[in-house]
């Protein structure tokens, strides 16, 4: 038994070393791909079948009214809605090309590739150090100490924090500013290496001095992650993204450059809430 | 008398506030909206101005009323009961009272009939007194509050007012009772502590109270000061007590995590309280499952493999207390380990973590405090067990770290200083408040650790 699982695994890597990444029809790389997702909590069906390509080194930003399922999208990508025993997941999410939903894909393994940061900053109630150093650790990405105490360093850097904190690492990760949580959260999140971020609304809980310097990071960052971000700010989708969908109840109405959405929508929805009308 | 006197005072109470609702309609008009309160609260208004002022001196005419009587009736006869001591004018009164409002005469003088007449005359002036003053109050009550019944008057505030006052006295009376119960158990001990010296009832290794006239000191009538000390029962009660913890810790932390974070609601919803169901087991009911099922266990596996095992043992007791203490610790730690905000345990899961590592890392470090401050709250539960310990420790004040040897505990020993006859003066007995005393300071300190373990647990989230 475990001889054929091992075989299962490797003959899975072996189509995805083999396979060519998914380009698109202007031959960017996809990096997260969604085939006619459905999701459903209990009864009640909260998508509708949505395609959604992620391309690779952008920023994607979902909008749309409240309820409308871009935060149930963003968390069937790395399958946070495992965690709530109603939800059921149909349709096909590809990350490259593994099934994200495939029986065999290891939801840890999964998770370190595809990373989370919440709405709300959520540090765990330990030093700054032991926030961001908890995946490393978890993941056994770090040899010895002192490789630990570089990953950390680098996750600050590129997180913009360690200037702020270098000399205070051993204190409680609780005990800084909101914004400052918030980018330790994303800190923690890059500490891992993963090729994906989703972000569920990073800014909502943020002033807007500390939201400018979460969206200036997300810049910096999609030179080397694919950023995915639910907002409910459309200036902030439009600021930071390179391309946006839009959501309608459970349905994806429109996708498509940034620039196109904001200025020349195609469906009258988008828009109607684009321009202030409902949402 | 006091309670038919207390249903009239009811029935008033029910119709002067059915009558004060009709006249708030009244002197509205029928429209509700002149009103500043609801009609009920002049309803109430009325029946706590008619009620409460005889209900009041009701109780306090019960209470003053026998000592004023016993007083008058000695004053009046002082020749009779001249020269009588203390237990004797007891006798004395107990009998007039007899002869006068009926009951068993244990003999019968001159004296004691006169005091009896004088009793029953005095009673029947109590009583019209009594009555009359009861009439007045709630027709006075009844005749302030109609006339002051209008659309503007703030009745609602009056019967607010009037139910806090009430909340109040009920809260003091459980604080005045607590703090009787302390001062009680401070004064005997101190009585106590003028036989015995307190260093040598506290580090004293020796107790063997039931000979405290045996010995050095017999012959002057003085206890013996060298067998009151109280370190074997401490050593004992902390023997079992490590005991239980060392069962009920791991057992109902575990069970906590598991049906906090991996429990299905159904089984939850079964397990949970099947678990607090043990809570709710008659410690007597522990005491013989201890006494008879464990204890003759835990002797025979200890024969079979070659140990000497006395029949009643630390290990039993210690086993048994340890269960009755699983819900104590599991229930209050899911409680705190629910506590522990959601996101938290998303944001572990969100990079990569397991369950078994976002509980090991995140949520138990998070809810420490809170499962430590169950942890002392358990102990200091245990420690203040007495039925199991009663039954399934034995009598033996050893000093041990042996849990396969009989031990004994404060509370045990409370117990069979208090059983059977008493003389409240002796040092055997008053030992028994001493101890009272020593177990309350530690379960005290126990539980002001423990609270305040949680306050520092409640800053971080709240």
């Amino acid at each position: 038994m475990a001889l054929e699982m091992t075989t299962d695994t490797e003959s899975a890597m072996d189509t995805t070393m083999s396979a060519p990444p998914a380009v698109s029809a202007e031959g960017e790389t996809l990096k997260m791909r969604g085939r006619d997702v459905k999701v459903f909590y209990g009864d009640k069906q909260a998508l509708h079948g949505v395609d959604l390509d992620v391309r690779k080194n952008q920023v994607t930003a979902l909008i749309g009214p409240s309820g409308c399922g871009k935060s149930t999208f963003l968390r069937c990508l790395n399958r946070m809605n495992d965690t709530i025993d109603i939800c059921r997941v149909q349709g096909d999410i590809l990350l490259d090309n593994d099934d994200v939903y495939d029986p065999r894909i290891d939801v840890v393994e999964l998770r370190a590739r595809v990373g989370m940061v919440f709405q709300k900053p959520n540090p765990f109630p330990k030093s700054i150090f032991e926030n961001v150093a908890y995946g490393p650790r978890i993941h056994g990405l770090a040899q010895g100490k002192s490789d630990l105490e570089d990953i950390v360093a680098s996750s600050l850097q590129r997180a913009g924090l360690f200037e702020e904190v270098k000399d205070r690492l051993d204190e409680p990760g609780t005990g800084l500013s909101g914004g400052q949580q918030q980018r330790l959260c994303i800190a923690r999140a890059i500490a891992v290496s993963p090729e994906v971020i989703l972000m569920d609304e990073p800014c909502s809980a943020l002033d807007p001095i500390a939201t400018a310097k979460v969206e200036e990071l997300m810049d910096e960052l999609r030179q080397n992650y694919t950023i995915v971000i639910v907002t409910h700010s459309m200036q902030q989708a439009a600021r930071v993204s390179q391309r946006t969908a839009f959501f309608h109840l459970g349905n994806l109405v429109e996708e498509g450059l940034t620039n196109d959405i904001f200025t020349n929508p195609k469906d009258q929805r988008t828009q109607d809430y684009i321009t202030g009308r409902f949402g | 008398m006091f309670w038919t006197y207390a249903a009239l005072l009811l029935l008033v109470f029910v119709t002067a506030n059915v009558y004060g609702r009709f006249r708030a309609m009244q002197v509205a008009g029928h429209q509700l909206s002149a009103l500043h309160s609801r009609p009920s609260y002049h309803g109430g208004y009325l029946a706590i101005l008619a009620a409460l002022p005889a209900f009041v001196l009701l109780i306090a005419w019960a209470i003053v009323e026998p000592r004023l009587l016993d007083t008058m009736v000695i004053s009046a006869k002082a020749e009779s009961v001249a020269g009588l001591s203390k237990a004797e004018l007891q006798a004395f009164l107990r009998d007039a009272r007899a002869i006068a409002f009926g009951g068993i005469v244990a003999f019968s003088d001159a004296g004691k009939e006169q005091a009896a007449e004088v009793f029953s005359s005095l009673a029947q002036t109590s009583f019209i007194l009594k009555t009359t003053l009861i009439i007045a109050l709630v027709a006075g009550g009844l005749w302030y509050g109609n006339r002051t019944i209008t659309p503007t008057m703030r009745a609602r505030h009056f019967v607010e007012r009037t139910v806090m006052a009430l909340l109040i006295l009920c809260s003091a009376v459980a604080i005045f009772t607590t703090i009787g119960i302390v001062l009680s158990l401070i004064f005997e001990s101190l009585m106590f502590f003028r036989q015995i010296p307190i260093l040598d009832f506290v580090f004293g290794t020796h107790w063997s109270p039931q000979s405290a006239f045996e010995g050095a000191g017999a012959e002057h009538g003085e206890a013996n000061t060298e067998i009151f000390g109280a370190i074997p029962l401490l050593v004992g009660t902390m023997l079992i007590t490590a005991i239980a913890i060392f069962v009920a810790a791991p057992v109902g932390l575990l069970s906590a995590i598991y049906l906090s974070d991996y429990a299905s609601t159904p089984v939850r919803a079964i397990a949970k309280p099947v678990l607090e169901i043990l809570a709710g087991i008659p410690t007597v009911v522990y005491g013989f499952f201890a006494a008879l099922t464990v204890a003759p266990f835990i002797r025979g596996w200890g024969e079979s493999i070659g140990l000497s095992v006395s029949s009643e043992s630390a290990l039993a007791a210690g086993l048994v207390m340890g269960i009755m203490i699983i819900p104590f610790v599991s229930s209050l730690s899911d409680d705190v380990i629910n506590a522990v905000p959601q996101s938290l345990r998303d944001g572990s899961a969100g990079l990569g973590a397991t369950k078994s590592e976002t509980i090991r890392r995140v949520v138990l470090p998070a809810a420490l405090p809170g499962i430590v401050s169950a942890l002392i709250l358990a102990i200091s539960r245990a420690i203040g067990e007495t039925m199991i310990v009663v039954m399934a420790a034995g009598l033996a004040a050893n000093i041990t770290a042996n849990p396969l040897e009989a031990v004994t505990t404060v509370t045990v020993q409370i117990v069979t200083l208090l059983v059977g006859d008493q003389e409240f003066d002796s040092a055997k007995t008053l030992a028994a408040f001493a101890l009272g005393l020593l177990l309350f300071c530690i379960t005290l300190a126990l539980n002001i650790f423990a609270l305040r373990v949680v306050k520092k647990y409640r800053e971080q989230y709240d």
